[in-house]
């Protein structure tokens, strides 16, 4: 149930990203939206691992080794998503560097003005 | 007009699928095998408490340093990217950075010793509880940004970043090969003893690797950010 409600706020948080790529003619706010969509992948990947009832994979007081794999959620997409949000960091770096350089060139950030890639 | 209509068509039937996918989604009642037999063999082999650390930093830390390479690769790319701006701005300084006001100035002073701390502490307990070496890397690195905000003329020193982040990667690599050579393949955390469950010295080389990622994660990010000032 509740794995089901995180994956279509992660799933929303996708088409949202998606809406906001394909509507905007700024670049600072096309790579939010590339964020958005990032952000919305993560959760979903993670709701995907949900266990009913399952609690956070860590061995302490409320957790004993002997009721973990009975209990623990999905260890694999949270040590995916670890990876995937470094990842997300990275290619918003090289974005915002990318988005400098056009700024420079044309002194505006609207893609209408960067025409000459186009068929 | 077109144009958005088409968007807007592209956007419900993209929906449509999600909304398929979510209403049919059937969550796990158990766990899969595979992830079973990760939160049996972690806390059994590896002495660790946090799976997912134990995951990231022995079973897959072969990726994990494959993480780190492409950290530093975007570094490098964004140096690259904007270095040539940065010879041209300096031949015309006509926009000198603003100073900063004087909260963010004294809000700076008390705060970064406090996130330094909260960094080091996250990065310690990356074996415990929640937290590791990415986690703590990027809190220092955001401690960086706040001293930059603050004092935007203060220059970093990016020799030693960029040394102190080759000496972290190297000894990552050289943990991962003592592995090979001692424990039973490469970054097997076992080269060290794994003391007692849950001590804080405890889990093999696992704190220790945590350590190293967090150094050179620190060091990336705050050179990425560097990279950015004009």
């Amino acid at each position: 149930m509740i794995s089901t409600v995180v994956l279509a706020t992660g799933l929303a948080l996708i088409l949202i990203g998606l809406w906001g790529m394909l509507t905007h003619r700024n670049i600072l706010r096309i790579i939010i939206s590339f964020s958005l969509i990032g952000t919305g992948t993560h959760i979903v990947i993670v709701a995907i691992g949900y266990v009913a009832n399952g609690t956070a994979p860590i061995i302490d007081r409320a957790l004993s080794v002997a009721d973990a794999p009975s209990r623990a959620v999905d260890p694999i997409p949270s040590a995916l998503v670890v990876t995937a949000i470094v990842i997300g960091l990275a290619v918003t770096a090289v974005m915002l560097a990318y988005a400098i350089r056009l700024y420079d060139s044309k002194k505006t950030l609207s893609i209408d003005a960067f025409t000459e890639s186009k068929w | 007009m077109i144009r958005r209509a088409s968007i807007t068509v592209a956007v419900i039937l993209f929906g449509l699928v999600f909304a398929s996918l979510a209403a049919n989604h059937v969550g796990h009642q158990s766990l899969p095998p595979l992830a079973k037999r990760y939160v049996e063999l972690v806390p059994q082999d590896l002495g660790a408490p946090n799976v997912i650390t134990g995951i990231l930093l022995t079973y897959r830390a072969f990726d994990t340093l494959g993480e780190v390479a492409v950290l530093f690769m975007v570094a490098a790319g964004v140096g690259l990217v904007l270095k040539t701006r940065k010879r041209r701005s300096k031949k015309s300084p006509e926009t000198q950075p603003r100073q900063a006001s004087e909260i963010v100035q004294t809000g700076a002073q008390i705060l970064v010793p406090l996130i330094a701390i909260f960094a080091a502490y996250i990065i310690m307990n990356g074996h415990l509880s929640a937290g590791g070496g990415f986690q703590g890397g990027a809190v220092i690195a955001s401690s960086v940004l706040l001293l930059l905000l603050a004092d935007p003329q203060q220059r970093l020193d990016l020799d030693f970043l960029s040394s102190t982040e080759s000496i972290a990667g190297v000894l990552f690599v050289l943990v991962g090969v003592a592995g090979l050579i001692l424990a039973d393949g490469f970054l097997d955390n076992r080269v060290l003893p794994l003391g007692e469950f849950g001590a804080f010295f405890s889990a093999g080389a696992i704190p220790l690797l945590s350590v190293l990622l967090g150094v050179k994660v620190g060091c990336e990010l705050s050179v990425i950010i560097d990279r950015f000032r004009a």
